[in-house]
């Protein structure tokens, strides 16, 4: 009966809103960790080559930069698109906050300006630039880079534990302070932790092609460099990554201690919590299946048994997620902690060889796992993503908004069939992507087999058809 | 007054966006109706290799118009987007076709391919600037409202329209222009001639449709007629107007220098006297600037970022847009990609 009523309040647009948000930022999200860390990998491999003088290093920090062309344009439309559903299905918190948060997206598009820029220099620059200048140009990309995950961090962090205002009679945000909007509590975990990820993830997501390629056979020194420098990156920063969760669970559990709650599907407020390795949330505060161990989430929150945990009973119904959500948040936060550990494994075994017989590990099953890796952690980072966004139901900015009130007034199919055909034109968009991507390492690869000196069998297209500018006829 | 000058600043973004990512619509436009693939092959290869590197950085320009929007104007931001949501929907999804099909029609090598990205990014580049011109429009001749929820009314109007099809005009006159100039650029005559005489044709389109409108906003966007046909409006108007003439002159010349930056300037100026007739509204008569501007704080700070990150960019900017210019810029080939590339290349 409660629950029904609960439902009646939420507005039948809130389903397909929250649909659409969800399927385009989870998309958005898989190209991210390419757009904020290739670029620095490509530049440490660039880098490698010049100083070097290794002809190798630079083929492969010039394939990267192509892949860098497709997968940063792909961005800028998927991100664009996030900008304008902010306005077509948030209007209300737009309307409400936007002054109060906005500013973090000011930093942000003015820093996506230079990444930019920069990236055009960078990637159209190989051919005609002379080679430092070039490279020197290259080095400010990944300052862009976290330049503008600063903003967008800081705006996601200001919606976790808003600041920087009071509000007026009429509930209406007033004597705005913009330090205290951008650096709220939450901001500093979360900036580190999803920076670190990134780069951790575009490792392994690197790596891990070069792994495969392993696995089928070829051990040359291009498959053994474009492995070693990316997986080495993301193996260095993989404890740091894992010491950072740590640290931003602790914080969640201080400063938003209901998501925590949902998190740990903690029910009642209590010392002595147990920890449940994933298990399902019933509305009745009862737990089926999972994992129990005793008192390990007051240990974990606290350090000490005798932490007391705050449950989801703390609040009432209308201020928490759902037994349902609280789950959601619950088996992607597991998820993501899980597999953020085997990544601390696989990437001890790496140092271990590397300390003890001063070489790469041989053993196939390590490139077996190096392959999984990058998609697992690309798999962390949407889970990352599902615990903060899911734990924070039913709030869009926590304790101030709903997401019901903040939801566009558009009628509820008008949004389904947008969903549809944004799905449609996504499915088309990422499919082609891929496709690309595929044809691109085919042609490739090819190349490399054929071997020796180009050969005059290019199709018209990959050569400028006209003028002074054929790469033939430079000077 | 701060407001104003954040007011002043989403309008130079807005003209900027009109400019840079309209002279990428254009060399959109110019492709869908280059004709058949035998027929269009060369102006289609013109217009993959001219725009290839500035591409991204002309369309970011758009998500800071929103920004500026929603961080300086929030309830301006909240109206706009709830009573022009379908026109908005359309243009973001023209988006994410075209820019899609631009990104990966280049890497894609068969010609069925090809033809399928080409298509969509085509038919993309006219729907997008259509949209969101009659999103301007209906704001321009203040159908957007408190009240409003989304209707047909509010963008399926005489101004709306007309914005729209003034802004494809627009597009298809930068991107001709710009690519005359490339043509020159690779020494590639025929084609210069093949655009120019393009560029005229879509002039003669824009200052025809420029009248029209002027005409119509006389009944349908009153407050707007009275801005552009008085005071700073009007002079961007014959700003606007001399530059149309310019560029005519310009585009017969032998040599065509400096017609780019005629253009520019007409579509700018337009832009800019569309924003000062409509001084001092955000929305014309329901919405002031004052009325629809956030904290005080966030403006000073929305304009000192904006200050510290023109210092860092314009410079970064204008040294893209030099070495694209003078031919520094060129897009990886296969070959650059094979193994022994370094060595061919020394």
């Amino acid at each position: 009966m409660h629950t029904a009523l609960l439902l009646a309040d939420v507005p039948p647009q809130t389903l397909p809103a929250r649909s659409m948000m969800a399927f385009t930022l989870a998309s958005h999200i898989i190209l991210v960790p390419l757009g904020v860390a290739l670029p620095l990998i490509t530049l440490i491999m660039h880098g490698y080559g010049l100083r070097r003088s290794d002809p190798t290093a630079l083929l492969l920090a010039r394939r990267w930069s192509a892949v860098m062309a497709v997968q940063f344009a792909i961005g800028v439309v998927t991100g664009t698109v996030l900008s304008f559903e902010f306005g077509l299905l948030w209007p209300g918190m737009m309307g409400r906050w936007g002054d109060v948060f906005g500013i973090g997206f000011g930093v942000e598009a003015w820093a996506f300006f230079l990444e930019a820029v920069l990236i055009a220099i960078y990637l159209y620059g190989w051919r005609r630039l002379p080679s430092r200048t070039h490279f020197l140009l290259g080095l400010p990309l990944p300052f862009a880079a976290l330049l503008g995950a600063f903003g967008i961090l800081a705006a996601n962090s200001w919606m976790n534990t808003p600041r920087g205002f009071t509000l007026d009679s009429a509930g209406n945000p007033v004597d705005v302070k913009i330090w205290k909007a951008i650096f709220t509590p939450m901001f500093g975990p979360q900036y580190w932790h999803f920076v670190v990820a990134m780069f951790v993830t575009a490792g392994y997501v690197v790596a891990g092609v070069y792994a495969v390629g392993r696995l089928r056979g070829r051990r040359d020194r291009y498959h053994r460099l474009g492995f070693t420098i990316p997986f080495t990156l993301a193996a260095v920063l993989t404890p740091v990554q894992f010491v950072l969760g740590d640290s931003i669970a602790r914080q969640v559990f201080h400063k938003q201690p209901v998501k925590f709650a949902a998190m740990e599907i903690v029910w009642t407020t209590d010392t002595h919590q147990p920890e449940y390795l994933f298990g399902r949330l019933h509305p009745n505060g009862t737990i089926s299946g999972g994992i129990k161990i005793p008192q390990l989430d007051s240990i974990l929150a606290g350090f000490h048994a005798d932490t007391k945990v705050t449950g989801l009973t703390s609040v009432p119904a209308s201020d928490r997620p759902t037994a349902t959500q609280a789950t959601i948040a619950h088996w992607a936060f597991d998820t993501m902690v899980g597999i953020g550990s085997l990544l601390v494994l696989l990437a001890l075994w790496y140092a271990a060889m590397w300390l003890l017989r001063r070489r790469m590990p041989a053993s196939p099953w390590f490139f077996r796992c190096a392959a999984v890796a990058g998609v697992a952690s690309v798999v962390a980072v949407e889970c990352g993503w599902i615990t903060t966004e899911v734990g924070r139901q039913p709030w869009i900015v926590y304790q101030n908004m709903r997401v019901a009130e903040a939801v566009t007034a558009t009628r509820s199919t008008s949004l389904w069939i947008m969903f549809g055909l944004v799905v449609v034109v996504y499915v088309f968009v990422f499919g082609s992507f891929l496709a690309v991507l595929l044809k691109m390492r085919t042609r490739w690869r090819l190349a490399d087999e054929t071997g020796g000196p180009r050969t005059p069998e290019e199709t018209p297209e990959t050569d400028t058809p006209y003028g002074p500018r054929s790469a033939g006829s430079r000077p | 007054m701060i407001a104003g000058v954040v007011a002043v600043v989403l309008l130079l973004a807005i003209a900027a966006y009109a400019c840079a990512g309209g002279t990428d619509y254009g060399a959109g436009f110019w492709d869908l109706t280059a004709g058949g693939a035998e027929r269009g092959k060369r102006p289609r290869w013109l217009i993959d290799h001219a725009m290839a590197p500035v591409w991204e950085v002309n369309n970011v320009w758009l998500i800071f118009v929103l920004v500026i929007m929603w961080t300086g104007f929030p309830v301006f931001f909240q109206q706009v987007f709830t009573t022009m949501w379908l026109p908005l929907v359309l243009a973001a999804v023209g988006i994410v076709l075209r820019g899609a099909g631009f990104a990966l029609r280049k890497p894609t090598r068969r010609l069925a391919g090809r033809r399928l990205y080409g298509a969509v990014f085509a038919v993309s580049s006219l729907l997008t600037p259509f949209f969101l011109g009659a999103a301007v429009g209906g704001v321009a001749s203040g159908r957007v409202t408190a009240t409003t929820q989304a209707s047909t009314d509010a963008w399926a109007n005489p101004t709306s329209l007309l914005f729209g099809l003034l802004a494809i005009a627009a597009t298809a006159l930068l991107g001709a222009v710009f690519l005359a100039a490339d043509a020159r650029r690779f020494a590639v005559p025929d084609l210069d001639g093949y655009f120019r005489r393009r560029a005229l044709g879509a002039l003669a389109v824009v200052a025809a449709l420029a009248v029209i409108t002027l005409a119509v906003t006389h009944g349908d966007a009153p407050h707007v007629w009275h801005g552009l046909t008085h005071g700073v409006g009007l002079v961007f108007v014959i700003v606007a107007a001399l530059g149309t003439l310019a560029t005519a002159w310009l585009l017969t010349r032998p040599s065509a220098a400096w017609s780019r930056v005629t253009a520019v300037g007409v579509v700018a100026s337009a832009v800019i006297a569309w924003g000062m007739a409509q001084r001092p509204y955000l929305v014309p008569t329901s919405l002031t600037v004052a009325e629809g501007a956030g904290a005080h704080t966030t403006l000073r700070w929305l304009a000192f970022v904006t200050l510290v990150a023109v210092v860092l960019i314009v410079p970064a900017v204008v040294f893209l847009y030099w070495l694209d210019t003078h031919g520094e810029l060129e897009g990886l080939t296969d070959a650059d990609l094979r193994r022994g590339a370094v060595d061919d290349r020394e």
